[in-house]
């Protein structure tokens, strides 16, 4: 008997919108259903990593990125050749058992600058994603709970930054500034703060209603306590996602910027910066030479987004 | 209703105010100088002097600020640095250029990915329904020139279907136009499709699960009319601020799709500003399309509003 | 055992001519790969014109008998067993075309919150045609219909309403809007799962005489499915009651709840307060244990694990159903011993010594500041309190009482009386008008929690009515219950351990529970960690804000027999909110009764319960159903609450009023507060003498029990 699992009550669905009315409604009686008495009760739900490694999608992606790492790392070891390396009596030649993915116009080896090419892009992503996380969860978590004049305030200067394609504002501060790596990082993660924002503000509005922040507060508890203690832990799965999701975009913005030339510089190896070079040779035929590029830059971008589904898939259960 | 729709345009005139504070700002930010631009490297120093006090760019900042909202409260956009000519006529006629592909762009994703998120929310969390959601997931972050890259390779160079290049070329047929705008136009729908498909998915989830259907069902309604009339109705509000929200995006998304296409719209445009360190014709652009944004947002919150029985009419009785 | 009692069913009549007809059904649910059995070979039937209750607590899997017998289960569910024959139909075995003809034309479910079972996008009365259109009216015949359904579900102006949507109706109006489409094509069976849950009493009373009435004109059979028993007893000619899947009782209402034969029903019936009981004269039974985990491979009686009469037979092999009469069945091998069941809960009060510390008027106890010592009067005053929202919504208006130490004061009140906002005013999460006074042990309280010392925040806590969102799931329980005893008493290190370990004794939690999560508590438990939470740093006034409502009955009782103790030792000081009159009376000593924002009513317990009444408290007390014995005529009272934005001219009762003076001088003057007996105060022009006249001669002093 003293060892029974207990019985579950369904959670409640907050915040109707009338202040009065549903102040004083009387209560409910919230008795779940069979369906979600059965399936909340029982064993305790196996610890969530674990779920998420039992997950396809999860190991695909994360094979995709993890190849791209090892490349990343350690790519400049065991490449077939220099991806430096001028020939330009070798240049444009396709696909070959010399070159497996051919070479460029200037006769360098395009399996040798795809692998390269990786590095970058993988230093970039993840610091421009994690700056724009902490910075937006920052923000989000400072609207959604102080709200009043502050949130307005801040919402119309999120609004009128998220009015302008990040593309074009990305840009603009790296002409200004610069392309170089911090720069490039920072915008980005700058660009990606006011979304993220409005995420976690969405979710720390869902938080709010329930009854643990008056309790908190009851408790004497100030504003940064309750912010940080109570709220950020309840919305830290949907930042989680968010912050998965915003991998995947890093690396199209990434590639974007050095597509447009805004982005890592030649000679050093860049998937964006290649195609940038490289594609008006696509009306003479030379195909290869874009083709592999763009195929790593869409792998990678898969590889990060099936991860971000398989943790979300995971959240959600 | 009156003064929800008044408070509305307030807020929106703020957001397009504090836009144009940021665009002006943003131009500062370009390095170089106007006058040394347009005359050139090797300008004696007192023309430049001269030609920017003529430009009156040697005046406070407060001061040129107030001086071209007015010009623009006037419908003067400007004159362009680079071509000493208004910039009104090129903007007009790049709107007109991005609005033809992003309408094409609209009028396939739109059904497409409503129709897409609906088939996956009706059999969600089977086969159907995973392949459409990571599906929709991994092709809205590769980026626009990747698959335009692929779709230029495959259908442009290898099988030759349809036209490379995005303009048909002067007083051509509203038919040849089409046909060249469908490339350019397959990133922009792969793209969007993974958003749009997310949100009605999610819509019409949230829809299915709710009581009102099961009382529709409990009525005898016929499943068609139980998904047309009561589900669909609810389940795709939603995703009208989406797609508004969207138009901005497009908009950035044009500037890549622009470039690889040589197609001389709104994007182009701007990034050629940059790149030329056109200061006017840029934030002339940059705000028109924040306008456009912030107007598009504008109208799917009156949509959402006239389409809420419960934002319309208010409370109870 | 006797000869008698050892016989399986009565011989059941042939399914078609029932209305419903249920044999033998399983269902079972998929989850996480593995099935789970909801329902076990429940059997029941209803005949034609009979109005059937399933009684059940949480987890017994009520709701899924409902989704069976349409054919609604969710996607992972599936009858694994067992028939279902509705007016000689059987829809487990029928084709999309004939189910849904079933479900147009022979049965219709009405479910528990009305709002969201409409469409919002659509107009109310095109919802209602809907049905007629599927008869195949054309569309302006079907809303003629719908008008004319409208009108016999006793709306006034069935015109307007029809044009209306949803969200612009009261829950009463679209409770009654829903029966009207549920009945609109006279089906055979009428399925009502917990369908007045979540109206007020006396919108809910209307809307089950309404069903009383329909049921008669109709002449529809009824399933009833609710928690609440009084209600089961008053609607219901018979009752099933419904634990962990399983049927353990059925008979006739009445005799099934003044007679229980199962031990499960009486310990049910026990945790009820009946007859005007209070905590001063004895506490409520419970029944000791928990419901078994979903997938359990019990042997021999499920209710064996937590049945005081459990017997080695009972735990080998499951009981059959023995006949207790001819129309009565029981699913106990010792069903005669059942009304003789031990309690769980000795009935004594315990006698509880103090403990010493806290409580207000003892100055410095040694852990924690006890307030300036001893002033005589009460502990917490309120004077003109007033709280307007958005500028013309007045929730609370003038209101003043009074709490004396150490005893627990009821709030009653439907939705709009205020008494939520009186209970965030008062705790300083809201903050009223200008010059409202409120006062704690003589010293104004300021209007905003965040400002207030920390002594003034100890002093006042509250205990939340859903324990799913007062408590952080994020946090352990050991960092829920701490956090106050670092925070407001400013314990530490091993005083801190101790005063916890105390804490978790005193609302008999145990230690292993102290690494969990809430989500891995039962709600039961979780109530309890919020209690502890609350009297963690010794409060003086703990303000209960329907802290049993999203509990199981038999939990209710522990919680309450828990409230009830605590009150001793701690020598609390209780603002108690609930709309549950039996547990207001049971542990109550003052009483107050609130309608929009104004006090209608104030006094002891025992003198509010026994009369004269405000002629509100009159018609709230009669609308509420109860267990015991036959009610007199019901005060029905017209119309819906008013809008607290728009409130009546006079006494703001007067437009529901059965007893409105015909002077006129309720429409236009506020009544004074009128003193009865000391304490008792009543607001209402009627002379108090002639009140009091006038409800002797017409109604009965309410019984209480719920």
């Amino acid at each position: 008997m003293s060892g029974a699992v207990p019985q579950p009550t369904e959670p409640v669905v907050p915040a109707p919108v009338d202040p009065v009315a549903s102040l004083d409604r009387t209560g409910g009686y919230l008795g779940p259903t069979g369906a979600a008495a059965v399936a909340a009760a029982g064993r305790a739900t196996p610890a969530r990593w674990r779920l998420l490694l039992r997950r396809t999608t999860f190991w695909v992606g994360a094979g995709i990125l993890l190849f791209w790492v090892v490349c990343a790392i350690f790519g400049y070891l065991f490449a077939p050749y220099s991806p430096l390396t001028q020939n330009l009596l070798l240049a444009n030649i396709g696909p070959s058992s010399a070159h497996w993915f051919g070479t460029d116009p200037l006769g360098r080896d395009v399996l040798s600058r795809v692998i390269t090419g990786a590095r970058y892009i993988l230093i970039i992503t993840p610091l421009a994603t994690i700056l724009g996380t902490i910075l937006g969860t920052a923000l989000g978590l400072a609207m959604g709970y102080l709200g009043g004049a502050f949130d307005a305030v801040a919402g119309r200067l999120v609004e009128a930054v998220l009015a302008l394609p990040f593309v074009i504002i990305a840009f603009m501060f790296v002409v200004a500034l610069g392309p170089s790596v911090p720069v490039i990082t920072v915008v980005i993660g700058l660009v990606f703060t006011p979304l993220i924002a409005r995420t976690v503000r969405t979710a720390v509005l869902v938080e709010r209603h329930m009854d643990y922040v008056p309790a908190a507060r009851l408790l004497g508890e100030n504003s940064s306590r309750v912010m940080f203690a109570e709220i950020l832990p309840n919305v830290l799965p949907a930042i989680l996602v968010e912050f998965t999701v915003r991998l995947g975009y890093a690396v199209f913005a990434v590639a974007t910027l050095s597509f447009l030339g805004f982005g890592i510089q030649p000679p050093t190896p860049d998937w964006g910066a290649d195609i940038a070079a490289n594609y008006i040779g696509l009306p003479a035929g030379y195909w290869w030479q874009v083709l592999f590029p763009a195929l790593a830059i869409a792998s990678l971008v898969t590889g990060v987004i099936l991860i971000a589904d398989a943790i979300e898939q995971v959240l959600a259960s | 209703m009156a003064t929800f729709l008044l408070r509305r345009l307030g807020l929106m005139v703020l957001t397009l105010f504090l836009l144009s504070l940021m665009v002006f700002l943003a131009g500062q930010i370009l390095p170089g100088d106007p006058a040394h631009a347009i005359l050139g490297n090797l300008a004696a120093p007192s023309a430049v002097q001269a030609l920017d006090h003529q430009l009156g760019v040697d005046r406070p900042l407060l001061t040129r600020y107030l001086s071209w909202l007015g010009g623009l409260l006037h419908g003067n956009l400007g004159t362009s640095y680079e071509y000493q000519t208004a910039v009104e006529p090129f903007i007009r006629a790049a709107l007109i250029n991005s609005i033809k592909l992003a309408a094409l762009a609209f009028v396939i994703v739109v059904p497409l990915g409503i129709l897409g998120g609906v088939i996956a929310a009706l059999r969600v969390g089977r086969g159907t329904d995973r392949a459409i959601s990571v599906t929709g997931l991994s092709l809205s972050t590769v980026p626009e020139f990747v698959s335009g890259i692929v779709v230029i390779v495959v259908f442009g160079v290898e099988l030759k279907w349809l036209p490379v290049t995005a303009s048909a070329g002067a007083g051509a047929s509203v038919w040849s136009q089409f046909r060249h705008l469908i490339l350019p136009a397959i990133p922009l729908v792969l793209v969007l499709f993974g958003y749009i498909a997310r949100m009605a998915r999610a819509g019409t989830i949230d829809v299915l699960n709710s009581d009102y259907t099961r009382t529709a069902v409990l009525k005898g309604l016929p499943q068609r009319t139980v998904l047309r009339r009561h589900v669909l109705r609810n389940s795709l509000l939603p995703t009208i601020t989406v797609i508004a929200t969207q138009t901005g995006y497009l908009i950035g998304g044009l500037v890549v799709v622009e470039t690889l296409f040589n197609y001389h719209g709104l994007g182009n445009l701007i990034y050629n500003a940059a790149v030329h360190k056109d200061e006017v014709m840029l934030e002339a652009g940059v705000l028109i399309i924040g306008i456009v944004y912030v107007v598009a947002t504008l109208i799917a919150d009156v949509l959402l509003t006239l389409l809420n029985p419960r934002l319309r009419i208010g409370g109870t009785e | 055992m006797s000869a008698e009692s050892m016989a399986s069913a009565p011989a059941a009549p042939a399914p078609a001519d029932q209305a419903l007809s249920v044999s033998h059904l399983d269902v079972t649910y998929r989850v996480r790969g593995q099935d789970r059995l909801a329902l076990r070979d429940v059997s029941f039937q209803i005949s034609r014109g009979e109005s059937y209750g399933l009684v059940g607590e949480s987890g017994s899997g009520k709701s899924t008998v409902a989704l069976a017998l349409v054919r609604y289960l969710p996607s992972n569910g599936r009858v694994s067993a067992g028939t279902i024959s509705i007016d000689g139909l059987e829809p487990l075995s029928m084709g999309q075309g004939a189910l849904r003809d079933l479900r147009a034309r022979t049965v219709s479910m009405v479910y528990q919150e009305p709002g969201r079972a409409l469409n919002p996008s659509i107009r109310v009365g095109r919802q209602i045609a809907e049905v007629f259109e599927i008869a195949g009216q054309s569309s302006g015949d079907a809303m003629a219909s719908a008008e004319q359904m409208l009108r016999k579900v006793q709306i006034s102006d069935p015109g307007r309403v029809m044009q209306r949507y949803p969200h612009q109706l009261s829950g009463g109006m679209a409770q009654r809007a829903v029966i009207a489409m549920a009945l609109a094509r006279s089906p055979t069976l009428l399925i009502l799962d917990e369908p007045t849950t979540a109206l007020d009493a006396t919108v809910e009373a209307e809307v089950l005489d309404l069903v009383a009435a329909l049921r008669q004109e109709f002449d529809t059979s009824v399933l009833f499915i609710s928690h609440n028993l009084a209600v089961i007893a008053k609607m219901c000619d018979r009752v099933g009651v419904l634990y962990a899947g399983e049927l353990l009782e059925q008979g006739p209402a009445r005799a099934v709840f003044e007679n229980p034969r199962h031990p499960y029903t009486v310990g049910l019936l026990r945790c009820i307060p009946r007859r005007g009981q209070r905590k001063d004269s004895d506490r409520l039974d419970t029944i000791p244990g928990f419901l078994p985990t979903p997938g359990h491979t019990l042997t021999g009686c499920i209710f064996a694990p937590r049945c005081a009469l459990a017997r080695d037979r009972c735990r080998q092999a499951e009981p059959p159903f023995f006949l207790v009469d001819e129309v009565r069945t029981s699913r106990c091998y010792f069903h005669e011993e059942a009304p003789d069941l031990p309690r769980a809960t000795p009935a004594a009060v315990p006698e509880l010594a103090h403990n010493g510390i806290g409580g207000a008027g003892l100055a410095g106890g040694a852990d924690g500041a006890g307030l300036v010592a001893g002033t005589d009067g009460p502990l917490v005053v309120v004077e003109g309190l007033s709280k307007t929202f958005g500028g013309n919504v007045r929730a609370l208006a003038g209101v003043d009482l009074s709490i004396q130490q150490g005893e627990t004061l009821g709030l009653v009140g439907e939705s709009g009386s205020g008494k939520t906002t009186l209970a965030r005013v008062l705790l300083g999460l809201t903050a009223p008008d200008e010059g409202s006074v409120v006062t704690l042990d003589g010293k104004p309280l300021g209007p905003d929690a965040r400002r207030r010392p920390r002594e003034i925040l100890r002093a006042l806590q509250i205990v939340f009515q859903n324990p799913d969102s007062a408590l952080n799931r994020r946090h352990t329980v050991r960092a829920l219950i701490s956090r106050p005893l670092s925070r407001l008493a400013g314990l530490s290190g091993s005083r801190l351990r101790d005063r916890l370990e105390e804490l978790i004794a005193s609302v008999r939690l145990e230690d292993r529970h102290l690494p969990l999560r809430p989500s891995q508590l039962s709600g039961g438990l979780k109530q309890r960690v919020a209690i502890a939470r609350a009297f963690g740093a010794r409060p003086e006034v703990v303000v209960c804000d329907e802290p049993t409502s999203a509990l199981d009955v038999s939990v209710q009782a522990a919680i309450l027999n828990l409230l009830a103790d605590l009150q001793q030792t701690e020598r609390a000081t209780y603002l108690f909110i609930s709309h549950d009159l039996g547990l207001v009376r049971y542990l109550s000593d003052r009483i107050v009764v609130l309608y929009l924002g104004r006090v209608m009513e104030v006094g002891p317990s025992e003198t509010v319960f026994a009369g004269p009444h405000h002629p509100y408290t009159e018609a709230l007390f009669s609308a509420v159903p109860s267990l015991d014995g036959q009610r007199p005529a019901r005060i029905r009272l017209t119309g819906e609450i008013p809008s607290a934005a728009d409130p009546p001219t006079g006494c703001v009762f007067h437009t529901r009023c059965p007893r409105k003076l015909t002077t006129g001088i309720c429409e236009s003057t506020e009544p004074p507060l009128h003193e009865d007996e000391p304490g008792h105060q009543i607001r209402c022009h009627i002379p108090l003498a002639d009140l009091r006249e006038l409800q002797r001669s017409q109604s009965v002093p309410f019984q209480g029990g719920s």
